[in-house]
């Protein structure tokens, strides 16, 4: 396995508590920044080449140059710990084993940002992931590694976990900042964007979890040392959540840049598909982008190895590739129904738009009621154009991304899975018991 | 100043103005329509989609085309933009598209809902909409509800424009009303009925684009367009007083804000807009509470106005459908075939 840089030391007795935290080395890199200008910690993660992991892939550096700095004004770091999109585990897992280097990046980038508050926002299913930060945080605050003066640098910081109520759209970024302030989840309207107006109208940067762990080892090892893991402009290591139909399930911290045949086929990873079966399809970064067959998942069009880096897996555009995402990797055996799994994500889109714009909130529903039909054997060969249609009215009008998240797979599925789409009609009525199952939705047919 | 030029009409507007609102100064077709959005009331707009369009380039400075459509409403005019409304028909599909969105869902119960004629979603759909349906499932429903004294709350008929909730927020301090739940199931709530009690509240109705706010002391009283509108005012302590009368007969069914042709509350000086209180509103329905001062001029556009009721365009022609009324004890009041010929 290669360089492990966040999720290393996990068998080391105490790793979760402060002081054996500290016993492997926790602490040092915030020693060493607080005795750093700001600007030259900003320089090391702008040389690192680091970029968000909680999706997009925004270079990490650039988000914190942009940061507006009005005389007189706070500014405040805030972390995405809201991680619900189906498939991504990786910022639970590293909260739950390491708390500590979460807490020591986030003091790090706030002292880098200039803000001397900060906050965590967590999903509120993830509860004991909650009371675990809480203790840290206490720990650090026994410690004097937060509070007033901070290990007599004169940095004052305090960092606070807030408790979301369990809304994927609170992920998107300016709808957490709303949550944060007490108000309805619902995103807003871009511009202003977040560095220039966020938390209480403050300059605000907002990251990922593992993107602010990372600050960690970069500060560590320097950002030009960093930025030697990896390929290209995908720099460092990336935690993976696998799952689905594998042997070895699990967050696996990767060198971005390892073959994708080689993290599914490996021992040192997911170590193959699980009884024997063949490999279908892969979802490469969590549930909103788009599915690949086999072939294409494990060579690009042009008949390149496919690897785990942010272009390589978007190569071919969405004709014939993906994006990496928060790094959700769902792997899928033949025996499975990709209507049926689509059907499973968009009813999850469904239920967590968060209706402020009418393509995404009635279009989510739409189409997962048309693959209901489907399920019933009740859908004909129009329904496909009709999903395809819909799909393509959601996608790049809505107010934030969820409606493209909600768009990526039903248009994926269609493009490379069609036939199966056809077989579901062909096959009629034999798919399923119907009265039964409307009877269960309380739907109704027109 | 900037510079913008709208499906090849070219006009100079203020630094900030948003590309809606140069439309709007250009006027004609080549305005979007916009249902959420309300210049009257800050933070509006966004939403519902309708007014989406493209930039093929975003300024003289930076020249690029922006990579998706842009809501008209929320984005700001640049020096040297040029934005396609009409003339994109990308832009016109995908306005269908959000017509149909908005409908999918939508009763269609104009037949029985004291908003139509003047009901803004109506006339989306006759002019962006498409005339069939391709949706085929049971649409959703709510449960009516009285909010407040005065107002009925159908939220079955409701786009979720939130203008009623940036009224209660920007006129009606201590609000109770808001949106509850999320997705397809979010609805406007004050939670508890009957909260709204306030003495502006009755703006909301006249927010309402469609015909899920109400007014209790109108409903079922009659089809708008049997109406005949006029202006009046009154010294009123709580609010400017100008308001429009709809008489039918010599009775005054319903006293409302007057509208421009945007169908937004007008201003009544410089910056203020004419928001009513429920006084004038709910309280006042004699002649005598009113100085009369004459016909109201109706501009909007809207389904009347566009003629779409026109007789001729029915192949009926006005004596025989006259004809077919008799005995009916129809009462038109004036102005019931074509209200522009007030
Ligand atoms: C619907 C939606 C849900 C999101 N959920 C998350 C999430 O759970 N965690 C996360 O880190 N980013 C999430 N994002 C991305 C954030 O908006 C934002 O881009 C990210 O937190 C930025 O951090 P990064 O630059 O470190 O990746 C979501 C975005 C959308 C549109
Ligand atoms: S795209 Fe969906 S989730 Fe995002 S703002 Fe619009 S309705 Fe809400
Ligand atoms: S009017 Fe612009 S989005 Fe509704």
């Amino acid at each position: 396995m290669g360089r492990q840089l966040l999720i290393n030391d996990l068998d080391k007795p105490g790793i979760q508590t402060l002081e054996g935290y500290k016993a492997c080395g926790g602490y040092t890199a915030l020693d060493k920044a607080l005795k750093m200008k700001p600007e030259e910690i900003v320089e090391e993660v702008k040389k690192s080449g680091l970029r968000g992991r909680g999706g997009a892939g925004f270079p990490t550096g650039m988000k914190w140059s942009f940061i507006a700095k009005p005389p007189g004004v706070p500014r405040y770091l805030v972390c995405n710990a809201d991680e619900s999109e189906p498939g991504t585990f990786k910022d639970r897992f590293l909260m739950e084993k390491k708390p500590h280097i979460l807490i020591e990046g986030m003091i790090i980038s706030s002292f880098a940002l200039g803000a001397n508050v900060s906050y965590i926002y967590i999903r509120g299913e993830m509860m004991y992931v909650f009371h675990i930060l809480e203790k840290a945080i206490q720990e650090a605050y026994d410690a004097g590694l937060l509070g007033k003066n901070i290990m007599g640098s004169g940095f004052d910081h305090d960092l606070y976990v807030h408790c979301g109520a369990g809304a994927y759209i609170c992920g998107e970024e300016t709808a957490l900042i709303e949550s944060l302030e007490g108000k309805r989840g619902n995103p807003r309207i871009k511009p202003p964007f977040p560095a220039v107006k966020g938390v209480w109208d403050c300059p605000t940067v907002v990251n990922n979890v593992e993107t602010i762990a990372a600050v960690v080892p970069i500060t560590t090892m320097g950002g030009d040392e960093y930025a030697k893991i990896g390929i290209g402009k995908s720099t460092g290591t990336k935690l993976i959540s696998a799952s689905g139909h594998i042997n070895k399930p699990g967050v696996y911290e990767i060198e971005l840049g390892v073959p994708v045949e080689e993290f599914i086929y490996s021992d040192k990873y997911c170590g193959g598909i699980r009884n024997g079966k063949k490999m279908k399809a892969v979802v490469a970064g969590g549930s909103s982008v788009p599915v690949l067959p086999t072939d294409l998942i494990l060579k690009t069009a042009k008949g390149e190895p496919r690897l785990m880096t942010y272009e390589s897996l978007a190569d071919g555009g969405f004709q014939t590739g993906t994006m990496l995402g928060s790094g959700g990797f769902i792997v899928m055996d033949e025996d499975t129904s990709i209507v049926k799994n689509l059907w499973n994500f968009t009813r999850f889109y469904h239920h967590e738009s968060c209706g402020q714009c009418s393509p995404c909130r009635e279009g989510t529903g739409w189409m997962e009621k048309i693959l209901h039909k489907f399920l019933d054997g009740h859908a004909s060969m129009s329904d496909i154009d009709l999903l395809w249609d819909i799909q393509g009215k959601i996608e790049g009008k809505t107010i934030c991304p969820l409606g493209e998240a909600a768009a990526w797979p039903v248009a994926a599925a269609i493009r490379h899975f069609r036939s199966e789409f056809e077989e579901y009609v062909k096959s009629g009525k034999n798919m399923k018991d119907v009265k039964h199952y409307y009877r269960l939705n309380n739907l109704e047919t027109a | 100043m900037a510079k913008v030029t709208i499906d090849g009409h070219t006009i100079e507007v203020p630094d900030g103005t948003t590309i809606l609102n140069a439309a709007r100064s250009i006027g004609g077709k080549i305005v979007p329509p916009a249902m959420c959005y309300y210049s009257k009331l800050k933070t509006s707009g966004g939403y519902c989609r309708t007014c989406l369009v493209k930039v093929s380039k975003g300024s003289e400075k930076d020249p690029r085309p922006m990579p998706k459509p842009v809501a008209s409403c929320r984005t700001n005019v640049m020096d040297g933009m040029v934005v396609e409304n009409i003339t994109s028909p990308e832009i016109l599909e995908a306005r269908a598209g959000v017509v149909e969105f908005l409908l999918i869902n939508h009763p269609l119960d104009c037949p029985i809902c004291d908003q139509a004629g003047e009901c803004h979603l109506q006339d989306l759909g006759y002019e962006h909409g498409k005339a069939k349906t391709r949706y085929e499932f049971a649409r959703r429903t709510f449960v009516k509800i009285d909010i407040g004294e005065y107002i009925k709350l159908h939220m079955t008929r409701c786009i979720l424009c939130y203008r009623c909730v940036k009224v209660a927020e920007q006129l009606c301090p201590g609000r109770v009303h808001g949106v509850i739940n999320r997705g397809d199931v979010a609805e406007i709530s004050t939670y508890i009925q009957q909260a709204v009690d306030n003495e502006m509240s009755g703006n909301m109705i006249d927010v309402c684009p469609v015909g899920a706010l109400t007014d209790k002391t109108f409903r079922f009283k009659s089809r708008v367009w049997f109406t005949k509108p006029v202006d009046a005012h009154r010294k009123c302590d709580k609010c400017c007083g100008k308001v429009r009368l709809w008489f039918k007969g010599s009775e005054v069914l319903r006293v409302t804000a007057r509208k421009d042709e945007w169908g937004e509350v007008e201003d009544v000086a410089e910056g203020k807009a004419g928001w009513i209180c429920n006084d004038c509103r709910f309280h006042k329905k004699e002649v005598n509470d009113w100085v009369i001062e004459g016909p109201s001029h109706i501009n909007r556009h809207s389904v009347i106005s566009a003629n779409h009721y026109e007789l001729s365009k029915l192949k009926l022609d006005t004596e025989q459908h006259l004809k077919q009324l008799e005995g009916k004890k129809v009462d038109l009041g004036e102005g019931a075939l074509n209200p522009n010929n007030q």
